[in-house]
C-alpha cells in the first residue's frame, strides 16, 4: 500500500495539472460533506429586502431574486450534484462493466444480442432519452439518477467488453482456468480487477458528464425542483435576470459547473498513470 | 575508402525516475569494411543500446554522455538531425527484431520499398517500383511481381523479414545493423534469412553488426565477436578463439549454458549450480533416478483432430502415448499444430475428433468449460511460454501460487495454505521474501519460477510445458531446465514438452513427436536425433545454428560476382 502511495506522489510531482484537478475534486468533496458548516448564510432563508444585490463584501457572490446568498446556495448544491453524479456513475459502472466483461469473455450469441441492444440504446439521442425517462418515471432525485445511469450504460458495456477482449487471451487467463476457475470466477476475480485502471479513467470523465446531465435535466425543470439549491436550477432561474444586467445569478453557478467538470476530466488521465501497476517499479 | 566504423569509449545514460542508469559504460570497438561483427550478451547487457546509439535512434531519455562513434571519418555523435537523416538508410541501415511490427500494415510492400529508395534518391515512382522489384528478386522472394502489391499480413514472418532486408539495402548502405533479426522465426526460416543476409553482405561488400543472444548463430555467421555484460565489453576476439578458448568467466558461462547437439542436462546442471551459489538456495539433492514403470501409460492420444472451419485443419489425426513419469517432446515449426495439441490435452479447448485418455478415462469427452470441476484438473497442469503474460499482474507471488491450492484443494487462508505455498516456492527456488512481490517486480527467471511453482503446487501427474524457456536468456534457461528435470524426478511427473528448440527437447525428453502441418511426421526415442528417418526432421536438425570448429562459416563461401546496377 505504501508503494501505491509513493508511486502516486511520484506521478503527481511530475504532473501539476493532475495535482490541481485532484485538489479541486478534494475541495468539492469537502464542500459536499461539510456544507451546513461552511455556508456563511442559510441557503434557503429569503430576505427580500436584500434581493438582487451584486457581489459585495457581505455577499461575495451576490444575492438572488429572493435575497438568498448565492455562495451559500452554491456550496450546498455541491452535495446534491455530486450525489446524483456519483450514484449514477457507480450504478452504471457496476452493471455495465459486469455485463460487458461477460460479453467480452464469453462471446458468442450472448455477446451479439447484448451488442445489438447497446447499439439500439445508442441510436437514441441520449439526453432526450433521459428526459423522457424522468418525465415518465416522475420528478425525483432518484429518477434522475436512474435515467443518467441508464444512458451511461452503453459506454461501460462497450468499454469493458473491448478491454476484456484484449485481455482474455493472455496467459494468466488460461492459467486461471488450469487452476480450476470457472468462467464466472475468471471474469470476476481475474478480468474485472485488471480492467479497473482503464475503467477508472472512464469513471472520472463520466462523473463530469453526469453532473452536466443532471444540471441539464434540472435546467429544463425535470428532476430537482426549486427551492432546493442545485446548479442547473440556479442557472435556469438566473437566466431570467441576465437581460436586466444581473449577471451574477447565472455566472457563478455556471462557473461552478464548468470548473467541476473540468476537474473530473483532468483527473482522469492522471489516475490512469497512478493505477496501472505496470507503471510502478 | 578507409576505415569502417570505430567506436571509442562510448557511454550512454538513461534518465529514469530512479535516477540515471548507465546503459553503456564505455565501450570501444572497430569494424572494418566487409566484416561481420557479432555482438552477443543477455538481456540488459546493452547490445541493442549500442545499435541505437550508432544510428542515433535512442529514446529521448537516453543520452550519449561520452565517447565518439566515427564512421567514414565523421563523428556520428556530433552530426545534425538532417545529416543523420541522410546517413540513416543511405550509409547505415538497420533491421529489427519483429519484422511484422516494423512494416506499415496498410501499405503495399512494393510502395514501402519504393519509399525507402525515394527518401534518398530523386527517382520517379515508376523507376522506384522497378528498383523495388529488383530488390525483391535479390532477397529471393518467390513471384516478386505479384508480391509488390501484397500487404504485410499476406506474407509469412520470414517473408516480412526479407522485405525488411530489401528496404534496408535499398540505398546500398555500407553498414547493416541487424538487431536479433531472426528471433521469433522458425529455425529453418532463420537459416534461409541468415544465409541470405550473409550472401548479400558478401556480394555488396557490406559490413554487418549482428546483435543476438544466440551464440550458435553468432558463431556461424560472424568473423569477430564481442561479448557484452552490463554495458561493458567483457571479451572480444575471433569467433574461433571465443568459442574454443573463452577467457572471461561470463563468456565461459554463456558458452557452457548454450545447448549444443551433444550437451546433456548434467552439463547444464553444472552451469545452474554455479549460478545458484549466488542465490544460496536449495543445494542440489542427489539425483533421484527416473522411475518409469514399464508399460504403465498415463495418457493416450488417439486420432486427435482439431478443425476450425470446414477447410482449416489445425491438427489432423494425431496419436501418441505418454508413460507414467515419462517425458515426451512435441516439436515442430510454427503452424505445425503442436500448441493446439497441448491446449487440447490441457483441456483448454475442445478437440473436434479423437480421444484423450488419461488414466483410462476419456477426458476429451468432458467439455472444456466444465473441466475445472472434475478431478483430473488437478492432475494436468500447465507451464506457459511467456512468463510475463502468464502471471496476473494484480496477484502477488503468494496469491499466484496459492490460487490453484485454494481452488483445487479447497485450502482456506491459514497456516496450512501458507506452509504449502512456502514449501512449493522453495522447491521452485523462490526465496520467502519474494512472496509478497508483484510480477512486474520480478526478473524473467523469477517469473518463470513462479509459473512453475503455480503448476506444481497441487502435485499434478502430467505437466504440459509450452515453450517454457523460449523467452529466457540462456543462462536462466539452463537453470530452469535443470529445475524442471529435478522436480520431475522428485514428483514422478510426466512431461509433455512443447518446443521448437530440438536441443532442449533432446535433453529433456525420452521420446519425441515431430509434427508438421498438423500431422505427426515422426515419433521416436532420443536416438531420433542421431538418425532421423524423415527428411523434415533432418532439415530441422540441420538448421540449428551451432559452433562447429571444423566447419566452414557461411560467410566464407565463395563470393558471388559483385552486385552491380
Amino acid at each position: 500500500m505504501s508503494s501505491t502511495l509513493s508511486h502516486a506522489v511520484w506521478v503527481l510531482r511530475g504532473n501539476t495539472i493532475t495535482t490541481c484537478a485532484i485538489f479541486g475534486v478534494f475541495c468539492l468533496c469537502i464542500f459536499a460533506l461539510f456544507a451546513p458548516w461552511l455556508t456563511p448564510f442559510n441557503p434557503l432563508a429569503t430576505d427580500v429586502a436584500n434581493a438582487l444585490q451584486p457581489p459585495n463584501a457581505r455577499h461575495v457572490f451576490g444575492t438572488d431574486q429572493l435575497g438568498r446568498d448565492i455562495l451559500s446556495r452554491l456550496i450546498l448544491a455541491t452535495r446534491l450534484d455530486l450525489i446524483i453524479a456519483a450514484s449514477a456513475v457507480v450504478l452504471s459502472f457496476a452493471i455495465g462493466s459486469l455485463i460487458g466483461s461477460f460479453c467480452g469473455y464469453l462471446g458468442g450469441w450472448i455477446d451479439r444480442i447484448v451488442g445489438r441492444i447497446v447499439d439500439v440504446i445508442m441510436a437514441f439521442p441520449l439526453f432526450v432519452l433521459a428526459m423522457a425517462m424522468v418525465a415518465v418515471l416522475g420528478n425525483s432525485v432518484q429518477n434522475i439518477i436512474i435515467a443518467t445511469a441508464f444512458i451511461n450504460l452503453p459506454i461501460y458495456i462497450r468499454f469493458a467488453r473491448a478491454e476484456v477482449n484484449v485481455k482474455r487471451d493472455m496467459g494468466w487467463v488460461e492459467a486461471a482456468r488450469a487452476s480450476g476457475h470457472s468462467d464466472l470466477s475468471v471474469t470476476v476475480r481475474y478480468l474485472l480487477p485488471n480492467i479497473m485502471p482503464a475503467m477508472t479513467v472512464q469513471i472520472s470523465l463520466n462523473l463530469g458528464w453526469a453532473i452536466i446531465n443532471a444540471a441539464g435535466l434540472s435546467f429544463l425543470g425535470l428532476g430537482v425542483v426549486a427551492p432546493t439549491p442545485e446548479w442547473g436550477i440556479m442557472v435556469a432561474e438566473g437566466a431570467r435576470f441576465i437581460t436586466a444586467g444581473q449577471w451574477w445569478l447565472v455566472a457563478f453557478p455556471g462557473l461552478a459547473l464548468m470548473l467541476t467538470v473540468l476537474c473530473f476530466n483532468l483527473m482522469g488521465d492522471g489516475l490512469r498513470d497512478i493505477l496501472d501497476p505496470r507503471m510502478r517499479t | 575508402m578507409t576505415g569502417g566504423l570505430s567506436i571509442d569509449d562510448l557511454q550512454v545514460v538513461f534518465s529514469t525516475r530512479n535516477g540515471p542508469v548507465e546503459a553503456l559504460r564505455g565501450i570501444s570497438l572497430e569494424l572494418g569494411d566487409g566484416e561481420t561483427l557479432g555482438v552477443v550478451g543477455e538481456s540488459g547487457s546493452g547490445k541493442s543500446v549500442t545499435a541505437y546509439a550508432i544510428t542515433r535512434l535512442l529514446e529521448t531519455s537516453g543520452k550519449i554522455v561520452n565517447g565518439r562513434i566515427v564512421y567514414k571519418g565523421s563523428d556520428i555523435t556530433r552530426l545534425s538531425e538532417s545529416d543523420l537523416r541522410t546517413m540513416r538508410g543511405a550509409s547505415i541501415s538497420m533491421i529489427f527484431q519483429n519484422p511484422r511490427a516494423a512494416l506499415n500494415p496498410i501499405r503495399a510492400i512494393g510502395l514501402q520499398i519504393a519509399d525507402a529508395i525515394r527518401a534518398h534518391t530523386a527517382v520517379t515512382a515508376k523507376e522506384a517500383r522497378a528498383e523495388a522489384l529488383d530488390l525483391l528478386k535479390s532477397v529471393m522472394i518467390r513471384d516478386p511481381e505479384a508480391r509488390l502489391d501484397a500487404y504485410p499480413h499476406e506474407l509469412s514472418g520470414g517473408m516480412c523479414q526479407r522485405v525488411m532486408i530489401a528496404i534496408a539495402i535499398a540505398c546500398r548502405p555500407h553498414l547493416l545493423i541487424a538487431d536479433e533479426p531472426t528471433t521469433g522465426l522458425d529455425v529453418t526460416t532463420q537459416k534461409t534469412v541468415m544465409t541470405l543476409l550473409a550472401r548479400i553482405t558478401a556480394e555488396r561488400n557490406m559490413s554487418m553488426i549482428l546483435i543476438t543472444h544466440d551464440l550458435g548463430l553468432a558463431a556461424q555467421y560472424c568473423d569477430k565477436i564481442v561479448v557484452m555484460e552490463n554495458g561493458r565489453i567483457v571479451e572480444r576476439g575471433t569467433t574461433r578463439t571465443i568459442f574454443l578458448n573463452p577467457q572471461h568467466p561470463y563468456t565461459r558461462r554463456l558458452v557452457a549454458a548454450s545447448p549444443t547437439p551433444t550437451s546433456t542436462i548434467d552439463d547444464l546442471a553444472r552451469v545452474a549450480e554455479a549460478e545458484q551459489t549466488t542465490h544460496a538456495l536449495s543445494a542440489r539433492p542427489a539425483a533421484k533416478p527416473y522411475s518409469i514403470t514399464d508399460g504403465a501409460i498415463l495418457l493416450q492420444i488417439r486420432n486427435l483432430t482439431k478443425r476450425y472451419s470446414s477447410n482449416i485443419i489445425a491438427v489432423n489425426d494425431v496419436s501418441f502415448d505418454i508413460p507414467v513419469g515419462g517425458s515426451v517432446g512435441l516439436v515442430g515449426e510454427s503452424g505445425s499444430g503442436k500448441t493446439t495439441v497441448s491446449r487440447m490435452i490441457s483441456r483448454l479447448i475442445e478437440p473436434s475428433d479423437g480421444k484423450i485418455i488419461f488414466d483410462s478415462k476419456d477426458i476429451g469427452a468432458i467439455p472444456a468449460r466444465v473441466f475445472h470441476s472434475v478431478a483430473e484438473r488437478r492432475d494436468i497442469q500447465l507451464v506457459f511460454q511467456d512468463p510475463d503474460g502468464s502471471l496476473n499482474p494484480r496477484f502477488s507471488v503468494f496469491d499466484c501460487i496459492a490460487d490453484p491450492l485454494r481452488k483445487l484443494e479447497k485450502l482456506r487462508n491459514g497456516k496450512e495454505l501458507r506452509e504449502r505455498v512456502r514449501e512449493t516456492a522453495a522447491r521452485a527456488g523462490l526465496a520467502d521474501n519474494l512472496l509478497s512481490r508483484f510480477p512486474h517486480q520480478l526478473s524473467g527467471g523469477q517469473k518463470a519460477r513462479v509459473g512453475i511453482a503455480r503448476a506444481i503446487s497441487i502435485r499434478p501427474r502430467l505437466l504440459v510445458l509450452d515453450e517454457p524457456t523460449a523467452a529466457l536468456d540462456v543462462s536462466v534457461q539452463a537453470i530452469i531446465l535443470n529445475l524442471l528435470d529435478r522436480l520431475r524426478r522428485e514428483d514422478n511427473m510426466a512431461f509433455l514438452f512443447v518446443s521448437h528448440d530440438l536441443n532442449v527437447v533432446r535433453m529433456m525428453c525420452e521420446r519425441v513427436v515431430v509434427m508438421r502441418l498438423g500431422k505427426v511426421e515422426e515419433i521416436g526415442g532420443s536416438s531420433l536425433f542421431g538418425n532421423p528417418q524423415s527428411p523434415y526432421t533432418r532439415s530441422l536438425l540441420d538448421a540449428i545454428p551451432h559452433f562447429d570448429p571444423n566447419g566452414q562459416q557461411i560467410k566464407a563461401l565463395p563470393k558471388a560476382n559483385e552486385y552491380s546496377r
